[in-house]
């Protein structure tokens, strides 16, 4: 076990290593630069220009740049926002907890409904049911996200006024909060409504970022248990007269689970994707919005690190996940 | 921001719309993004200002809300030497400071707060002006380094500015928001705490409302200033900005109750918000211009009689039902018709293909010829569409045989080569900062800037750059209005734009807000403005 895990943690070193060259790389392929979309319209001498990017250190040649860039990462300095003058790690913390509870709901969502929607479309093989469900997921695979946003926002905010359009709580709520998740602020300020009034906002972007996933989960576990149950000791299993309930619950759901899990470590990559766009839509203040703000205004330093933060969470979560198998499925530990 | 644990008074109310925040007279505002900062004079987006300036601080003089008026601020009044280069201004000796959890003012508003304000951005051995990035571009791009030559404190309510030259446009700047007054006091006792970066961004304002709260990307809230009493006050006890980027999403939450007051909405849902009984769908002529400038310092476009062959072949009022969605007025002068001095007399260059088509020969291209047309990738209140608005020329081209192809570049990188002049033919426009006409004329059109790119054209016409620079300089307000007038006309003689047109500003508000005005640089100002019960 230990010489798995000490193979998988030398892997992610050439990862990060690809991640930061590659951001770096590039965000400085994209045409434009800050100080130009800084004064907009009015224009700047090129003297006022030439002297703001030295200031910057972006009159440095790539190479130097970049070698002070992995200078500082490595000492856990990812520089300041070009914008906002802040420290980027700052920011990204402040903002991370927004996203991480989003994203988290959104997977709670997609797996409960996904799992259960999956398991019973395969044991239920062909049935209206099975094919509802494919029918249903590929739409929910293929649906723009944007669109789909506007789509809940109109019928269940506007129309039906039963969820509001965006943000995280209804702006008569104000309380400190120390953990930045605001499910438990809400519920540590102790204010009446605050709770129902989080949850209420977490609804329709959850749902949003959670479909993909959802869609994505179902599809696998039902190809995955479909497998599983035309194996020999499943059969053997029934032969035994064990209830069907246990058969797929506990013998063929446990092996169905291995590609599954795979599927899901590799979701929370798709999930933080999602969450750009799904944050700019319900107005959710995490690091999707953030970082689109970045390329807007093309800073550096927030996007370089951003992203660079971003990659760490969706490695450790694939990290996660392989070890994960193991527990799951000892096979795979030992023929390793 | 550490933030004061404090619940709004608002009952228990559970409510989603703002039945419960009326009663506490909260108005929300869905804002199109999170500011840069809350140090006006530090950026130059209008997104900060209305977050900064227009809300927290007050300046020397100001502009009276919803019009271009200067009227008294911080000064009660001023003195401008004969010879225009001496501006003493008199300051109000009631003026409080906003307080906050770092820190209580001991004093209110004194000259040296305004030598401090002005000291950070001006002179750069002041122990502030490196401060949050020093990067103050608008205070730059006014020209103000060069014009100011010293500031004199006269006594605690007098303060003097020197200028190097005569300068009739400087009043009009003071009132800009880059010259939002800031406290002397707070700066040093944040400099003593060790947390000077803290002046940029709790900000300690004289203005209607003070900041208590930001929440990154989420939230700004503000409380009424009680101590406010010499100016238009803020009529709402709280004001909450909601940042909502999405034009879309702002109307559903107008729609659904969740805010009061949206900028910029999508010009596809304008007639939707037109027949929607929860939305007053406010408008007024903006203060800005859209056009399209010939690159003179290039061949064909060096030959006035090609530029003028060119706007004639332009059919603006297609451009205007088909762009503006008939939101917009022909433009004739580069100034709007609501900034003074606009010359009515001046006959703008009709549509006349036949015409075009027999002028451009005489100017020896009887077959046309080839070229391109810029067009910007944003949408701005000027130029709703720049890619179909050349679309729309192109064809108009064509039909007197000039053949143009529509090139466009990601935003910054358009300005960076337009402002070399690597176009020929670019679309673009300019919403005015300060409502003085030197502001669109100087600013725009004069040789200073054809050098440091902000002419677009690239014209440096020297009867036109002696009449706007004559009348920079010129105090007298009559004189000022015969110059530019005599430019105007040179202008379109000469015709360096084709002037498209003069956009209409849609403001969408709910019923229940009152005296809700806009503002014609483009800010969005609360003070003033009421909630009905």
């Amino acid at each position: 076990m230990l010489r798995f895990l000490v193979t998988r943690v030398s892997l992610v070193i050439p990862t990060f290593i690809g991640v930061t060259l590659l951001t770096f790389a590039l965000i400085r392929l994209i045409p434009g630069d800050p100080i130009e979309l800084l004064v907009g319209e009015r224009g700047i001498d090129p003297e006022r220009h030439a002297e703001l990017r030295a200031e910057m250190g972006l009159d440095q040649p790539l190479l130097h740049q970049y070698g002070i860039y992995i200078w500082d990462v490595l000492q856990g300095d990812l520089g300041r926002s070009v914008v906002t003058r802040q420290p980027v790690l700052h920011e990204f913390f402040e903002l991370f907890p927004a996203t991480l509870e989003l994203s988290l709901c959104a997977m709670i969502f997609a797996l409960s409904i996904g799992l259960t929607a999956g398991v019973i479309a395969a044991v239920r093989r062909n049935s209206v049911f099975d094919h509802t469900v494919m029918g249903v997921s590929l739409t929910g695979y293929s649906m723009p996200i944007f669109w789909w946003a506007i789509l809940l926002i109109l019928l269940f905010s506007v129309n039906l006024g039963w969820t509001p359009v965006s943000g995280r709580i209804d702006v008569i709520y104000w309380f400190d909060q120390p953990t930045g998740f605001m499910l438990i602020d809400s519920l540590l300020s102790g204010q009446e409504g605050a709770f129902t009034s989080a949850v209420r906002h977490l609804i329709l972007p959850a749902i949003v970022l959670g479909t993909i996933p959802l869609a994505v989960i179902a599809r696998m576990t039902r190809s995955s248990m479909l497998e599983v149950l035309g194996e020999d000791y499943i059969r053997t299993a029934r032969a035994k007269g064990l209830r069907p309930q246990r058969v797929v619950g506990l013998h063929a759901l446990r092996n169905a689970l291995i590609p599954v899990v795979t599927v899901i470590g590799l979701q929370v990559g798709v999930l933080l994707t999602g969450a750009i766009l799904t944050e700019t839509i319900f107005a959710w203040p995490g690091v999707g919005k953030w970082l689109i703000e970045a390329i807007h205004r093309r800073d550096y330093p927030t996007l370089q690190g951003g992203i660079l933060l971003i990659a760490t969470a969706v490695i450790l979560v694939n990290l996660t996940v392989d070890l994960l198998y193991g527990i799951i499925n000892p096979r795979i530990r030992h023929a390793r | 921001m550490a933030r004061i644990v404090t619940a709004l008074a608002l009952g228990t109310a559970l409510t989603t719309g703002l039945g419960g925040l009326a009663q506490a007279q909260t108005l929300v505002y869905c804002s199109e993004g999170s500011p840069e900062g809350f140090n006006p004079a530090l950026y130059t987006s209008g997104t900060t200002f209305d977050a900064s300036s227009r809300a927290i601080f007050n300046r020397l003089v100001q502009f009276e809300r919803g019009t271009t008026t200067i009227i008294p601020g911080l000064a009660e009044r001023w003195e401008v030497s004969d010879d225009g280069l001496t501006y003493t201004f008199y300051l109000r000796d009631d003026v409080q400071w906003h307080s906050n959890d770092d820190f209580t003012p001991t004093r209110g508003l004194t000259a040296d707060d305004v030598i401090h304000t002005f000291e950070r951005q001006l002179n750069e051995d002041n122990p502030y002006h490196e401060l949050s990035g020093g990067t103050y571009e608008y205070f730059i791009s006014m020209g103000m380094p060069d014009l100011i030559e010293s500031i004199e404190r006269i006594d605690d309510y007098t303060v003097r500015f020197n200028l190097t030259r005569p300068e009739a446009p400087f009043m009009a700047n003071m009132g800009m928001d880059f010259a939002s007054i800031m406290s002397l006091e707070h700066a040093e006792a944040m400099t003593e705490a060790g947390t000077p970066e803290l002046i940029d961004r709790r900000p300690v304002g004289t203005g209607p409302f003070q900041l208590v709260d930001y929440q990154q990307d989420a939230i700004i809230r503000y409380r009424a200033f009680d101590a406010y009493d010499w100016g238009e006050p803020a009529l709402v006890e709280n004001l909450i900005f909601s940042i909502t980027p999405d034009p879309g999403v702002r109307y559903a939450k107008l729609q659904a109750g969740e805010c009061h007051v949206m900028p910029y909405p999508n010009p596809a849902d304008l007639q939707e918000m037109e027949e929607d009984p929860d939305v007053n769908l406010l408008q007024q002529e903006g203060l800005n211009v859209g056009y399209l400038a010939f690159n003179t310092e290039r061949e064909p476009f060096d030959n006035v009689q090609v530029r003028r062959a060119l706007a004639m072949a332009v059919n603006k009022d297609a451009i205007i039902e088909a762009i503006y969605q008939g939101a917009g007025v022909a433009a004739t002068n580069p100034i709007p018709p609501t900034i003074w001095s606009y010359n009515e007399d001046v006959e703008d260059i009709p549509y006349d293909p036949e015409g075009a088509r027999e002028l451009l020969a005489e100017a020896g291209y009887p077959d046309g010829f080839s070229t391109d047309i810029w067009a910007m990738p944003v949408q701005r209140p000027y130029n709703p569409n720049a890619r179909r608005m050349a679309e729309i020329i192109q064809a108009d081209w064509a039909e007197i045989g000039v053949e143009a192809e529509i090139v466009t570049y990601e935003w910054g990188e358009y300005l960076a080569r337009s402002n070399r002049g690597e176009h020929e033919t670019l679309l673009l426009g300019w919403t005015g900062d300060n409502g003085d006409p030197d502001n669109f004329l100087y600013v725009l059109l004069s040789c200073d800037a054809a050098q440091n790119g902000t002419n677009r054209a690239r014209w440096c016409n020297e009867e036109f750059d002696a009449l706007v620079t004559e009348a920079k300089q010129t105090a007298d307000r009559e004189e000022r209005i015969r110059l530019y007038e005599e430019a105007q006309v040179v202008f379109k003689d000469q015709a360096p734009w084709v002037t498209i047109a003069h956009s209409v500003v849609f403001e969408p508000v709910r019923p229940e807000v009152t005296d809700y005005r806009i503002d014609p640089f483009g800010g969005h100002i609360f003070y003033g403005v009421g909630l009905e019960q």
